[in-house]
């Protein structure tokens, strides 16, 4: 049992915090937001040359087989410098589908592209009746002529507007709300039948409702096995909840920070303001709730990678549950204790907030991975 | 990183386990389990099997009957105690007035009062409190005057746990009146049957009266009986209260409550042919505690892999982390164990094990709602909540 990180791990952490802290400062973020795609292309041509884009990939495809430690470390220095980039959509999400469905032709052929930035990916598969049940599927692909017919919309695809490919989830068999029948299927966004409208999030990133009308689909579309995908997507899912813990801590702690400066700095009635008890002991509640979710993001981490679906499944929604609640009181509070500052556009602290209050709505927010601990008997076992 | 323990680790874990299978006498374990009042005669029982074992004070250096054991270790044994669940060693002694003789005491103090110690022939108690002097507690007023070989002392002490059973309690007194308060402060060992000394329990809003009101009149102390220098008790004092960093949380003690509550809530009718456990509602309730739980485990794991790694030897400020955090929960728990009997909270049945009388409603109610009220002390003895949070503040916000 230990916490240490190996001296490789410790190196990434090093390289990627003063990444953040060199290119990542808040005039840069609001320049890179103003790019076409809503964040920097140079930044993401970086990334691929320090290596952060093949991180979780094996070695013969340009990556070098990182665990979700790698993804965490990098993860949690992204949070801090609220990073825009579409690493979250690419790498973790389609990027784990090709690594862990994809066939060898997929494989060979695109994730060296992801790991050189040639390739953005997005992952297509909430739908406006769906909320966060992953098998709750309407979209359909029906079997034509070797391949399939996709019909059908998605929406609030994260990066969506600005991926080379789509990963989607569609329905071959069941019905709407059947665990099988759904299968996942790689298709352009340049195809006939496509149609995006993209759009930004209220915490500065890119998203997309997109639609599909009669898109017809080569028989190479399909990831993984048809009709069983579900396992894979709850797989994928449960890797990047981990990694939005990760970015969450990352975003609570560096807002913890900024508040507690802000407490060692601003004046009223002559003293500074972090002399005052009241909001001294608000500044520790948030710790000890920044601490509770590091400790159950490290815990999503070590997990994240379990085939053991039921125990990965429990301890992640765990996690997401603890990272749900600090995000709202570390939240709220970091605006309180800093006052009428907190609350403009122009100070960080709101930016800081937004996302970490966002991240409680990707992929189930606390209430709903409360439901799924209490409907799996909690996480105390009988002795 | 890797939070599975090893091999060994898992092989030490069923030892352990197995032994508090073996050899915790049922009775008590029963009455843990039901949450009932331990009697003076199970603590020293059950402490003398450990000490037998050698089990008595694993924290301890070897040379005193330490084991020698690794914190991950110590985390583990611990950790099964509470589960088993045994009752935790009189913490008096164990935790508080040994490590402080080890530290800082003499010879002749060592030899006579660690094997006691470790086999509870004293039992100890904690003479802080005053009633002027809670988180306060350096505005303590009772004073020990020198005269020749001895100290007299004369004051109050108050809140002094399970005093009625102490043969010694160990108390902070103030032998220089003109110094700065900090400062005057010396560490006392005294013989609970000195002439002088009074003893009168509090009774407390559960009914029980396991704290009492101290009273010094002009007790006679043999010098003999200081620790350390005179007036620097206030640093031993301190020593005392940030030792023990992570047994604070009893994160044990709530998982064998947990599992208590989720038994009773199997059991317990919710209306209409259900049970508790059915309810989504407080099935919920349990599960967010739960969690809150498993997140305090993984921080006390955090802290334990901390001290493994010997970063200090001082006491960790995220001790007091775990003490707030460990507090909640238990209060928590207390609730809902209240909670889950519905009415039947309600009948007021303090001495069950001594009547003939059947329990009234389900034989498990009785301790429910007192132990609720009870646990109300956790966050306010061993340094409040609100202490903690003031220490969190300073030590590691720089606030």
């Amino acid at each position: 049992m230990d916490f240490d990180l190996t001296e490789e791990q410790r190196l990434l952490q090093e390289s990627v915090g003063k990444l953040v802290a060199d290119e990542y400062d808040f005039e840069k973020r609001k320049a890179y937001a103003k790019e076409p795609a809503g964040y920097s292309e140079a930044r993401w041509a970086h990334y691929a040359e320090l290596g952060l884009l093949g991180l979780p990939f094996p070695e013969r495809l340009g990556g070098s087989d990182g665990t979700p430690v790698e993804t965490m470390i990098v993860m949690e220095a992204f949070g801090r410098g609220l990073v825009l980039e579409p690493y979250l959509a690419t790498v973790i999400l389609g990027g784990g589908f090709l690594r862990l469905a994809g066939s060898a032709a997929q494989r060979q052929e695109l994730i060296p592209a992801i790991a050189e930035g040639r390739l953005r990916l997005a992952f297509a598969y909430t739908e406006r009746q769906s909320r966060y049940d992953l098998a709750d599927v309407a979209t359909t692909a029906r079997a034509s002529g070797g391949g399939h017919v996709l019909n059908g919309q998605k929406g609030v695809v994260l990066h969506g507007d600005s991926a080379d490919r789509l990963i989607v989830s569609a329905r071959t068999a069941g019905g709407p709300h059947d665990r099988e029948g759904v299968s996942l299927f790689l298709v352009d966004p340049r195809a006939n039948g496509v149609s995006i409208q993209g759009y930004p999030t209220v915490d500065g990133l890119r998203a997309a409702e997109i639609g599909f009308s009669d898109v017809r689909l080569g028989p190479d579309a399909l990831i993984g096995p048809k009709d069983q995908a579900l396992p894979i997507i709850l797989r994928v899912i449960d890797a990047a909840t981990a990694a939005v813990c990760a970015e969450a801590v990352g975003a609570m702690a560096a807002l913890h920070e900024l508040t507690v400066e802000y407490l060692k700095t601003r004046k009223q009635f002559g003293v500074l303001i972090g002399s005052f008890q009241v909001l001294q002991h608000r500044a520790v509640d948030m710790l000890v709730s920044l601490e509770q979710a590091r400790s159950m993001t490290y815990l999503a981490t070590m997990m994240a990678d379990s085939e053991d679906t039921a125990e990965r499944r429990r301890m992640i929604s765990a996690a997401k549950v603890q990272i749900g609640r600090s995000a709202r009181l570390v939240g709220q509070q970091a605006i309180q204790l800093h006052g009428g500052i907190g609350m403009t556009a122009e100070y960080k602290a709101g930016h800081y907030f937004k996302r970490a209050s966002m991240i409680d709505t990707m992929f189930g927010d606390a209430d709903h991975h409360l439901a799924i601990v209490a409907r799996g008997g909690g996480l105390i076992d009988p002795i | 990183m890797d939070l599975r323990f090893t091999a060994e680790e898992t092989a030490f874990r069923n030892e352990v386990r197995a032994f508090f299978r073996t050899a915790l006498p049922p009775e008590i374990r029963r009455k843990m389990v039901e949450g009932r009042r331990l009697g003076k005669d199970d603590i020293v029982r059950w402490q003398r099997i450990l000490n037998e074992k050698g089990w008595a004070v694993p924290h301890w250096p070897v040379e005193w009957g330490g084991t020698g054991w690794t914190p991950t270790q110590q985390y583990i044994f611990q950790e099964e105690m509470q589960q088993a669940p045994a009752p935790q060693p009189l913490a008096f002694g164990t935790s508080m007035v040994g490590p402080v003789i080890i530290a800082f005491g003499n010879d002749a103090q060592k030899n006579r009062y660690l094997p006691r110690i470790r086999n509870i022939e004293d039992w100890w108690c904690q003479g802080f409190s005053e009633p002027g002097s809670g988180s306060d507690l350096a505005s303590l007023k009772t004073s020990a005057k020198r005269m020749g070989d001895h100290y007299i002392v004369n004051g109050q002490k108050t809140w002094t746990t399970l005093a009625q059973h102490a043969d010694m309690i160990f108390c902070l007194v103030r032998s220089d009146p003109a110094a700065k308060k900090q400062e005057g402060i010396s560490f006392l060992l005294i013989d609970m049957k000195s002439p002088g000394i009074t003893v009168r329990p509090i009774v407390t809003m559960d009914g029980s009266a396991e704290v009492n009101e101290v009273f010094f009149d002009e007790v006679k102390v043999p010098v003999a009986n200081l620790v350390g220098e005179e007036n620097k008790g206030w640093d031993y004092a301190k020593y005392l209260l940030g030792h023990e960093r992570t047994g604070i949380a009893r994160v044990g003690v709530s998982k064998e409550r947990l599992r208590r509550l989720k038994e009773l809530a199997a059991l317990e009718p919710a209306g209409g042919g259900a049970r508790m456990i059915d309810d989504g509602h407080f099935r919920e309730k349990i599960a967010a505690v739960e969690i809150e739980l498993k997140a305090l485990e993984m921080t006390q794991l955090r802290v334990v892999a901390a001290e493994r790694r010997g970063r200090s030897k001082k006491p960790d400020p995220a001790s007091s982390i775990l003490k707030i955090k460990g507090s909640e929960i238990q209060q928590t728990i207390s609730e809902l164990l209240m909670d889950v009997v519905g009415p039947y909270a309600m009948p007021y049945q303090p001495d069950l094990d001594g009547s003939n009388q059947p329990p009234i409603g389900p034989d498990y109610a009785g301790p429910l709602a007192p132990t609720y009220f009870n646990w109300r002390k956790i966050s306010i003895y061993g340094g409040s909540n609100e202490i903690q949070r003031n220490i969190i503040s300073k030590a590691i916000l720089g606030l």
